[in-house]
């Protein structure tokens, strides 16, 4: 186990390395030279000169990326071109929003795809069988930014029961919940379609096995050989989907911002794309990826950790 | 000599074509799929035609009459902010979506067939090639795709460029997984000794072998590239104003949300009833061609 989590670590770092290099060499060979978008229009050849020699851009590229990584390991990202705003100071006033709906988007997520799974394979070929797999076939073909709009006409346009957007409130006041009512379910339908197709074929499979055969024979309730005997292995190819999701949730974060104008770490991505801000986007990809491969490690280790059949 | 050859050849034809036939006929049995296929030739028949399909063009502004609901003065699907027929907007959308997802798998599917190929058969080449697909695959979801954006500047030609690689390292994945189970097979040890060069082998004895899981990622990846297109264009990272791409007319729509919610509601309605059609297709194929398959990936 220690052996692995070392291993599996060292592996982290390795790839954590490689993300920054392409991160940082895609910016680097973008077209486009960023001493002209911080001088502006109207800044001469000296005055282009001087930024470049400012910035260091000038020095040879392996260098400028050890000098990057160097900052990157110390939490400094560089500034932006736009603001000249600490690249750290932008993403840590922007990431409560995004870590907020991607938690309650992940949680929506996971009640709604586990129970409606496990009924579905408890009732199998009901109508609420088929009601749930019709769902959680639509639910991964939805663009969720077309569901977001889509719930702002219902709810707020509409019936005007729920805000149309921003996430201004702390979380647990009424205000809060109620703003992130609806990017959650934005957000976290695909996700909630996915675990729960997951689920209900897991758990059909772990249904018919012969160890919850025997259980039943031996006369365990019911109720706790579904919950407790067949859930605890149904679950391990589940938390792998979970795991494989958070990903697309991350993903999805940035669009879901979009649209319900969440001043967060997508949100600045975005705008630092469409204004050619390199040193915006690098942070904020790299942070996402960063995150990205730490969460697959905890989930590898979740899964070693559950099924002490698996070894890597 | 000459007619036997003949003769297999013929014999091998007939058994392909029947091969061809049960897999259909596995498909259509699935009804979901069976409702995908009809979805997916709509939407190609609309996408081709159109032009004809439409009395108005998707550019072409009326602005005595903006806004109008379906049905309305001759429009069926109505007109937005800029008086532009809805219904022509939507077909002519469907080209794009078509367009732009068939080239961006095609062109993927290029790239990871060939690194599948090459990281599979030669055990030097795997390691490299693998770690490469690993850091790609270190990107969650659509960040890889906007970072190639990020790097190229927003059109819709990035677009596919951003696509295209955002769908080699999973192709290459299971390219490289058949090759793996399929190389230590004896007949290619047997080719291998009759002096069969590594080109042969690869193209003629070891890709046709990984047809089925490529045909089934194909179609699902269809269905992604379609949806992140959309997405893209949505946050004004692909297709521009006016071009009538669904993403970005959902985008301008979610200005006119009180007056004018068909502007939003009609694009997505496409987008869902395409992407949903790819995905089903891909799972009935899945069945059809082999129901233990592994798509993993």
């Amino acid at each position: 186990m220690v052996g692995l989590i070392i291993r599996r670590f060292l592996q982290l770092l390795l790839l954590l390395f490689g993300i920054s290099f392409l991160v940082f060499m895609s910016m680097h060979l973008a077209p486009g030279d960023p001493a002209t978008i911080i001088g502006g229009p109207n800044a001469t050849a000296s005055d282009l000169e001087a930024i470049r020699e400012n910035l260091g851009l000038n020095r040879p590229v392996v260098v400028q990326y050890f000098d990057y990584l160097a900052g990157v390991l110390q939490g400094d990202f560089g500034y932006s071109y736009q603001t000249n705003q600490a690249v750290t100071e932008a993403i840590i006033t922007r990431f409560p929003a995004t870590i907020k709906l991607a938690t309650a988007s992940m949680i929506v997520a996971i009640i709604i795809g586990i129970v409606a799974g496990m009924i579905s394979a408890r009732k199998q070929n009901s109508w609420i069988d088929v009601t749930s797999t019709t769902f959680a076939l639509a639910g991964v073909s939805i663009p969720n930014f077309w569901l977001g709009a889509m719930l702002i006409l219902i709810f707020s346009v509409n019936l005007q029961i729920l805000p149309v957007g921003g996430l201004n409130s702390p979380f647990y006041t009424v205000e809060g919940m109620k703003e992130l009512i609806l990017p959650a379910i934005t957000l976290g339908t695909a996700s909630a379609a996915l675990i729960a197709r997951m689920t209900r074929s897991s758990m059909l499979e772990v249904i018919r096995s012969d160890y919850i055969r025997t259980a039943r024979a031996k006369g365990v309730r019911k109720h706790s050989l579904i919950w407790i005997h067949a859930l605890k292995n149904a679950m391990i190819p589940v938390i792998t989907v979970i795991g494989i999701n958070f990903g697309g949730l991350l993903g999805g974060t940035i669009i879901t911002e979009q649209v319900f104008a969440i001043n967060g770490v997508g949100r600045l991505m975005i705008d630092a794309i469409a204004a050619r801000d390199f040193p915006i986007v690098q942070g904020t990809v790299l942070l996402v990826a960063g995150i990205f491969v730490v969460v697959n490690l905890v989930v590898d280790i979740i899964y070693a950790l559950i099924d002490p059949r698996i070894s890597y | 000599m000459s007619s036997v050859a003949g003769l297999k050849e013929k014999q091998e034809k007939s058994w392909k074509e029947h091969r061809l036939i049960t897999i259909f006929r596995d498909l259509v049995k699935n009804k979901l799929a069976a409702i995908g296929i009809v979805i997916i030739a709509s939407i190609f028949i609309a996408a081709v035609f159109a032009p004809w399909l439409s009395s108005y063009g998707p550019y072409e502004q009326d602005l005595s009459g903006t806004k109008l609901a379906a049905g309305a003065d001759g429009h069926i699907l109505g007109t937005d902010n800029y008086g532009r027929d809805m219904w022509s907007r939507l077909v002519h959308g469907a080209r794009l979506s078509l367009v732009v997802g068939l080239s961006s798998v095609a062109i993927g599917l290029i790239g990871g067939i060939g690194l599948g190929l090459l990281a599979g058969y030669y055990r030097k080449l795997d390691g490299l090639i693998m770690r490469v697909v690993d850091l790609l695959f270190a990107f969650p979801g659509i960040l890889l795709a906007m970072l190639i954006i990020a790097m190229l500047g927003t059109s819709l030609i990035n677009v596919i460029i951003a696509i295209s690689i955002w769908s080699i390292p999973g192709c290459a994945r299971i390219v490289r997984g058949s090759v793996l189970s399929i190389k230590q097979q004896e007949y290619i040890l047997a080719m291998k000794t009759l002096g069969a060069s590594d080109r042969r082998i690869l193209l003629k004895h070891i890709l046709p072998n990984c047809t089925a899981p490529l045909i089934v990622f194909a179609t699902m990846r269809m269905a992604t590239a379609i949806l992140s297109t959309s997405a893209l264009s949505y946050l004004g990272l692909g297709a521009q104003p006016p071009t009538p791409e669904w993403g970005a007319m959902i985008a301008a729509g979610q200005d006119f949300m009180w007056e004018a919610p068909h502007m939003a509601i009609i694009p997505g309605l496409g987008i869902m009833l395409t992407v949903f059609a790819f995905n089903v297709v891909g799972d009935g194929l899945r069945d059809a061609l082999d129901p233990n398959m592994d798509m993993n990936v």
